[in-house]
C-alpha cells in the first residue's frame, strides 16, 4: 500500500521519481517548476537509493546529460518550465534520433518568449508536433492530478524504456503548484548493472571483448540509411499510437456536445459539465491523457454515437484545437476557447462559450 | 658492430601519401612512390631498405596507422 | 638479410592499436586527428580498459570518432560533449569516460559546459584538440584562431580589433585567440592540465605518455578533470601540404600556445 500524503504536484513528481528507483536527475531552476530540484536536494536522494542530483549550469546541459546518461541504460529525467524548455530542444531531437529513453517534465508558463510565470498550456504544438529538428515524435503524458503528477513517473519511465524514445510530462503552473492529496508509490530498488545489461544490450556500459561496440548517435551520412532510420522511427511511432492512447470519458455516454481538455483546463471543463447538465444540457468532457498518441478514435467514436459538437477548452490561443478538427474531420463542429497570459478560465465562462460558440443559442 | 636492421609494411592501399614519415624517417629510408594507390596517392615505401633500423619512428607519426614495424638484432 | 627476412610476426615491433576498428580514417592525408586517435587506443589498450571506457565524440571533424574505436561511444550535439561525459561518469563512477573535442567545439559553442565541467571537478578525462581552424564547415575562424591568420570567415587575417582608417581604429572585431586551457587549469576542479603535440615522434610519445597519465588519474582518482590540449594541424584549411603545415604548426601555433604540463596533481606548474 502506498502512503497519502499532502503535497505540491512538483513536489510528488520527484518523491514518485526517488520512489521509481529513478537513477538521476539533470535540471536547472526555473519558475514554476524549481520545486522539482529543491524537493529533490532536500531528501538527499543519493543516500536514499542512490540517485544523482545534479544543478546543470544550464538547461542545454543538463539535457544533454540526461541523453548520456539515458544511452547509457540508466533511468533519468530533467524538468523545466516552457523557455527553459525549449533550450532543451536541441537535446530532445538528439534524444528522437539516437532512441534514447528518458522522462521530461515540462511545467507550462506562458508565452511567448519570457512570457510570465502563470500557467499556461500554449507548449501544446512544441510538446506534441515536435520543437526540434526532424520527423520524430515524443510520447506527451498531460497529468490533471498531483496524484497523475506522481503516477506519471512510472508510466513515462516504462513507455521511454519500452519504445526507446522520451516522455514529456506536459503538466503546467497550475498543476506543478497546486496542493493535493496523493497516494505516493512504494520505494523500488534501483536497477543492478547485471539487470541494465541483461535488459537494455544497446545500453553503453562498456562493450565487451568480442563483440560489436555500441555507438549511440543521431548522425548518418549515408541518405539510404538515414531514410530506413527514419522509416523505423515512424514505424515505431505508429506502434505507440495503436497502443498506448489513453483518455478519460465523464458524461460522455449521452452527451449531444463534448468539451474537450486536458490537465488543469480538465478540471474546470469538468465543472461547466456539471454546470451545463443542471440547466439541462447533456454535456461530456472528453480528457486526453496522452496527448501524442492523441485519441483521435476516441472523438471519432463519440461522433458516431451522436455527438454534435466538440469544444476544445485549452489555456492558448487554440493548439489542441487543430487535433481535434482533424479527428472531427468536418462531420461534426469543433472550436477553441481559452484564456492567455496566464489567466485561468472560469467553469462559467467556458460553459457560456459552448453554449455561444458550439450549440447556438 | 652490434646493432640492428629493421624493415617496415605499409598498407599501401589505405596510405594517403601525407609524407609526414618520410621527413620524420632519423634514417632517410623511406620515399613516395612513383606509382599510385587506388585512390590515386603516392604511397610511402622502403626507398632505400638497407638503412632501416626498425626505430618506428614512422610508424608513431602516421597519421592512418598504416605503417606496421619490424626489427630484428644483429 | 632481406626485407622479407625481418617481415615477420615475430620481429614485429610497432603496429596500428587494435582497438582502432579496420575503418579508414575519413581524414585529410595528414591530419593529426588520426594520429591522436591512434594514441588514446593505444592508451586504452594498454591499460586494458576496453571493457569500461565510454567515449563522447563532438561535432566537427572527428563528429565520426566512434566508428573508430572499438569501444562503447556517444555523439554528442556541438558543443555538449562534456556534459554527454558528466552524464555517464554520474550514473557509472566506475566506467572510464573521455571526451574528445575541437577547438569550436570545446571553446566556443561548448565553452560554458568546458568551464562547468571543469569548475565541478568531474573526473573524467577530456581530450582537446586545437588546429586553429574549424576543420568540418570549410575553414572558418575558430576561438583560437591565431591574429592574422587567415579563414574563410577572416579572409583578411584575423584581426582582434579593426585597424586604422576611416574611424574605425581600435573598434574590437574578432577578438584574440582563446587560451581556453591555461584559462581552465584555474580552476580547483581540474587535476591535470597539459598541452602536447603530435607533429613529430618525440612529441607523439610525449602526447601518448600525458593522455596515459590523463586516463590513469581518472582511474585512480575520485574527482578532477584531466584535461590535455594537443596543437595540431589542419592543411586542408591551412593550405599547405601535410608536411608544411607541421612546419607552420611549429613556427606559428607553438609560440601562442607553448606546450608542456600547465597544471600537475591539481598544482599550477611554475613557469
Amino acid at each position: 500500500m502506498g502512503e497519502l500524503k499532502l503535497m505540491k504536484g512538483n513536489e510528488a513528481l520527484a518523491e514518485s521519481a526517488i520512489r521509481y528507483g529513478c537513477d538521476a536527475y539533470f535540471g536547472y531552476p526555473i519558475t514554476p517548476q524549481s520545486e522539482v530540484i529543491e524537493y529533490l536536494s532536500e531528501q538527499n536522494p543519493y543516500e536514499r537509493t542512490g540517485m544523482v542530483v545534479l544543478q546543470a549550469e544550464s538547461e542545454l546541459a543538463a539535457i544533454n546529460m540526461v541523453y548520456a546518461a539515458g544511452a547509457a541504460g540508466k533511468r533519468v529525467m530533467t524538468s523545466s518550465s516552457s523557455p527553459g524548455v525549449c533550450l532543451k530542444q536541441e537535446g530532445i531531437a538528439y534524444i528522437a534520433g539516437a532512441e534514447v529513453p528518458c522522462v521530461y517534465a515540462d511545467v507550462v508558463r506562458g508565452g511567448p518568449g519570457l512570457g510570465t510565470i502563470q500557467p499556461s498550456q500554449a507548449d501544446y504544438f512544441q510538446a506534441v508536433k515536435g520543437g526540434g529538428n526532424g520527423d520524430y515524435k515524443n510520447i506527451v503524458l498531460a497529468p490533471a492530478s498531483v496524484q497523475e503528477m506522481a503516477d506519471f513517473v512510472a508510466l513515462g519511465f516504462d513507455l521511454a524504456f519500452k519504445y526507446r524514445m522520451a516522455v514529456c510530462i506536459l503538466s503546467d503552473g497550475a498543476i506543478g503548484q497546486m496542493m493535493e492529496k496523493v497516494v505516493l508509490p512504494e520505494q523500488k530498488p534501483r536497477m543492478t548493472e547485471e539487470e541494465i545489461k541483461a535488459k537494455y544490450p544497446w545500453a553503453l556500459t562498456g562493450r565487451k571483448r568480442g563483440t560489436q561496440h555500441r555507438v549511440i548517435t543521431s548522425l548518418d551520412l549515408d541518405s539510404n540509411k538515414m531514410e530506413e532510420h527514419n522509416r523505423h522511427l515512424q514505424a515505431k511511432y505508429k506502434m505507440v499510437e495503436e497502443n498506448e492512447v489513453r483518455y478519460e470519458e465523464i458524461n460522455c455516454e449521452d452527451a449531444d456536445y463534448v468539451f474537450v481538455a486536458y490537465g488543469s483546463s480538465a478540471r474546470i471543463a469538468q465543472k461547466s459539465v456539471q454546470l451545463g447538465r443542471e440547466q439541462g444540457l447533456k454535456l461530456g468532457l472528453l480528457r486526453p491523457i496522452t496527448l501524442f498518441p492523441y485519441p483521435t478514435k476516441a472523438i471519432e467514436n463519440l461522433i458516431n454515437h451522436g455527438v454534435k459538437g466538440f469544444l476544445s477548452v485549452e489555456l492558448s490561443c487554440g493548439q489542441m484545437i487543430e487535433d481535434v478538427r482533424l479527428a472531427c474531420n468536418g462531420r461534426v463542429k469543433a472550436e477553441h476557447f481559452g484564456r492567455v497570459g496566464g489567466i485561468i478560465h472560469t467553469p462559467e465562462e467556458v460553459l457560456e462559450a459552448m453554449k455561444k460558440q458550439i450549440i447556438g443559442e | 658492430m652490434a646493432g640492428f636492421k629493421g624493415a617496415v609494411s605499409v598498407d599501401t592501399e589505405r596510405c594517403k601519401g601525407c609524407g609526414v614519415c618520410v621527413v620524420n624517417c632519423p634514417m632517410q629510408v623511406l620515399g613516395l612512390a612513383k606509382e599510385v594507390n587506388g585512390k590515386g596517392y603516392n604511397y610511402a615505401y622502403m626507398a632505400e631498405p638497407d638503412k632501416c633500423i626498425g626505430c618506428a619512428s614512422c610508424g608513431i607519426v602516421c597519421p592512418d596507422g598504416v605503417i606496421s614495424v619490424y626489427k630484428v638484432k644483429l | 638479410m632481406t626485407v622479407e627476412d625481418i617481415i615477420k610476426p615475430e620481429n614485429l615491433v610497432y603496429e596500428k592499436s587494435k582497438l582502432l576498428t579496420s575503418k579508414p580514417f575519413h581524414y585529410c592525408p595528414g591530419c593529426g586527428h588520426g594520429t591522436i586517435h591512434r594514441i588514446i587506443a593505444e592508451v586504452i589498450e594498454e591499460l586494458g580498459i576496453d571493457e569500461k571506457t565510454i567515449g563522447v565524440s563532438p561535432v566537427g571533424c572527428s563528429v565520426m570518432a566512434y566508428d573508430y574505436f572499438d569501444v562503447d561511444f556517444i555523439e554528442a550535439a556541438h558543443g555538449r560533449a562534456t556534459a554527454c561525459a558528466t552524464g555517464i561518469k554520474r550514473v557509472w563512477p566506475d566506467k572510464v569516460v573521455f571526451s574528445y573535442q575541437g577547438d569550436g567545439d570545446l571553446a566556443a559553442i561548448g565553452t560554458c559546459e568546458t568551464i562547468h565541467t571543469c569548475n565541478r571537478g568531474e573526473n573524467i578525462t577530456m581530450i582537446f584538440v586545437n588546429n586553429g581552424i574549424y576543420g568540418m564547415t570549410g575553414g572558418q575562424m575558430a576561438p583560437t584562431t591565431l591574429e592574422g591568420m587567415k579563414t574563410a570567415t577572416t579572409p583578411y587575417g584575423r584581426k582582434a580589433t579593426l585597424p586604422a582608417g576611416a574611424g574605425f581604429d581600435g573598434i574590437p572585431n574578432n577578438g584574440y585567440p582563446l587560451h581556453i586551457t591555461e584559462l581552465i587549469a584555474r580552476l580547483p576542479g581540474t587535476k591535470y592540465v597539459t598541452r602536447q603535440a603530435v607533429y613529430d615522434p618525440a612529441h607523439v610519445r610525449k602526447a601518448k605518455a600525458a593522455i596515459k597519465k590523463a586516463f590513469e588519474n581518472q582511474i585512480n582518482g575520485k574527482s578532477g578533470v584531466n584535461f590535455v590540449e594537443i596543437v595540431s594541424n589542419c592543411n586542408s584549411n591551412w593550405k599547405m601540404d601535410p608536411v608544411k603545415a607541421n612546419q607552420w604548426l611549429v613556427e606559428n601555433m607553438l609560440p601562442e600556445y607553448p606546450l608542456g604540463d600547465i597544471k600537475v596533481d591539481g598544482k599550477l606548474v611554475e613557469k
